[in-house]
């Protein structure tokens, strides 16, 4: 079931840099003018403005094709997409490869624009094209003793070349709670822009959980488990006091290094501003109640 | 052929080697405005110059050990090398304070909670007192002091190398050649000497 999760952003807000700042002047204007209430509908907007698809393509983390930010767009062209599909086990009534077609066929695609927060305090705002998990995983059919889904990115030294170096243990692996994972936010996504995942963002599909710091949003994934324990991730078991299990976008639980306190928007040149980080990434309201009862210091 | 080369080195002015360490800051400052260093200009900027600055700063270690088993003399170029790693690591860092971290409270509390940014100012500081003295009357005035204060290069350099581990995510095999660099350049000085000391034994017996 699609459109279970209503955008406050919508089409409307992929707007080119130029046209946002011109509304923005005119809202300033209107403000001092005392007419600030005439404004169209104050939306989140004012202060959300998709980052440029250059940017979104040429600064990733997906360390399968290297280290540096630009290695993913240099080196990803190397990766092959086709065929692809999807392994489903563990705890399903339905468990089997899925081909990603075959996927694609019973799913409708929306739009999703985005806030994205890596743990290294930089953000981008993207508009995502893709599906909710919980779609995909209503049809391998989850057995009620499950309680944890695992994922696992594509092995293929050959292609990915920064698979051949100890950076991290590989695959690439990352996992939610059942609940997180079935939330209405928790997006598969095939798109960014409306046009297909470019190969250094994660094709040809990946998870996004927006709530999340960057790395829980695992990409090319070729496999999903569905088990009663809490899976491993690899961040956690190459710095365990730094990455923990959940990694929910928090300003007033510090990484170790540095403050998560605040964000550098990416692609606004030497003089960007940083911006407050907001809490689960802005989404408090919409998943703060997963978390009911939780010292999210602990479980950082 | 060693002799033509120490010749030529020699022949540099001081003011070309100046010029040129200034160059490498300019030319990320044009690259970072024109897109050369790609959409996140102040990472790529704050990096290279810590980077670079490091790699200078190895240079100046590599001077004593090339003249003593190549015969190689740079020596007349070691002051302007330090002077200018020192600079790079200064940009570095205010790169780090004014154009990444922002906030004056945020820089505070990093400089006082974060381990790898408080090993990395400690080895600005050390450079400090150093580069402020690194002219002839300095030189004159310290006597045998300025060898002994000078000698803390080697500190600086080392904690740099440990500042740069410090700051990966995963495992990187680079920033552990650079401090093992680092070290072997420091360790190459113990080697013993076989001078003097030694033509006198061999006449003795």
């Amino acid at each position: 079931m699609a459109h279970r999760w209503t955008n406050d952003l919508t089409h409307d807000d992929v707007t080119p840099k130029s046209a946002y700042l011109n509304r923005r002047q005119l809202m300033t204007g209107m403000a001092g003018l005392g007419l600030a209430a005439l404004a169209p509908k104050a939306r989140a907007a004012t202060d959300l403005t998709p980052t440029d698809f250059d940017v979104i393509t040429q600064y990733n983390n997906f360390y399968e094709f290297g280290t540096g930010k630009e290695d993913p767009a240099k080196h990803a062209h190397r990766l092959t997409t086709q065929p692809w599909s999807i392994k489903i086990d563990g705890m399903v009534d339905r468990p089997g490869d899925y081909a990603l077609g075959d996927i694609l066929s019973k799913m409708t695609i929306e739009e999703r624009l985005y806030r994205f927060r890596c743990v290294e305090a930089w953000s981008m705002v993207v508009p995502w094209n893709g599906f909710e998990l919980k779609d995909l995983l209503d049809l391998a059919g989850v057995q009620s003793s499950a309680k944890y889904v695992a994922f696992e990115t594509l092995y293929r030294p050959d292609e990915m070349i920064g698979q051949k170096s100890p950076f991290l243990e590989w695959p690439y692996v990352e996992g939610l709670r059942l609940d997180e994972a079935n939330h209405p936010l928790t997006l598969m996504a095939t798109g960014i822009y409306g046009k297909d995942m470019p190969k250094q963002n994660g094709a040809p599909i990946r998870l996004v959980v927006p709530w999340k710091y960057g790395f829980k949003s695992i990409k090319s994934i070729v496999r999903i488990t569905l088990t009663d324990k809490e899976p491993p991730t690899s961040w956690n078991k190459s710095i365990p006091g730094e990455y923990g299990f959940y990694s929910n976008v928090n300003p007033e639980v510090d990484h170790p290094r540095w403050s998560q306190a605040s964000e550098r928007p990416i692609g606004g040149g030497f003089f960007a501003k940083r911006i407050p980080t907001l809490k689960f990434n802005g989404y408090e309201k919409e998943v703060a109640s997963l978390y009911d009862g939780m010292d999210l210091r602990k479980n950082y | 052929m060693i002799n033509t080369l120490n010749t030529l080195v020699r022949k540099v002015p001081n003011w070309l080697l100046y010029l040129i360490g200034a160059a490498y800051p300019a030319w990320l400052l044009y690259a970072g405005f024109t897109g050369g260093l790609g959409v996140d200009p102040v990472k790529a900027m704050e990096h290279a110059l810590g980077k670079a600055g490091l790699q200078v700063l190895i240079a100046v270690l590599l001077i004593t050990p090339l003249r003593r088993f190549t015969k190689l003399n740079v020596l007349s170029w070691r002051r302007a090398l330090g002077v200018i790693a020192f600079f790079y690591i200064l940009l570095h860092f205010l790169v780090w304070m004014v154009l990444d971290v922002q906030i004056i409270s945020q820089v505070k509390a990093d400089l006082i909670k974060r381990p790898y940014i408080i090993v990395g100012m400690i080895s600005l500081l050390i450079l400090l007192p150093l580069a402020i003295t690194s002219n002839n009357l300095s030189i004159r005035n310290l006597g045998p002091r300025w060898r002994k204060l000078h000698k803390l290069t080697y500190l600086a350099v080392a904690l740099g190398g440990v500042h740069y581990i410090m700051q990966t995510k995963g495992f990187e095999y680079e920033p552990y050649i650079y401090l093992a660099v680092v070290l072997g350049l420091i360790a190459i000085r113990k080697l013993p000497k076989k001078r003097a000391a030694h033509p006198a034994k061999r006449q003795a017996a």
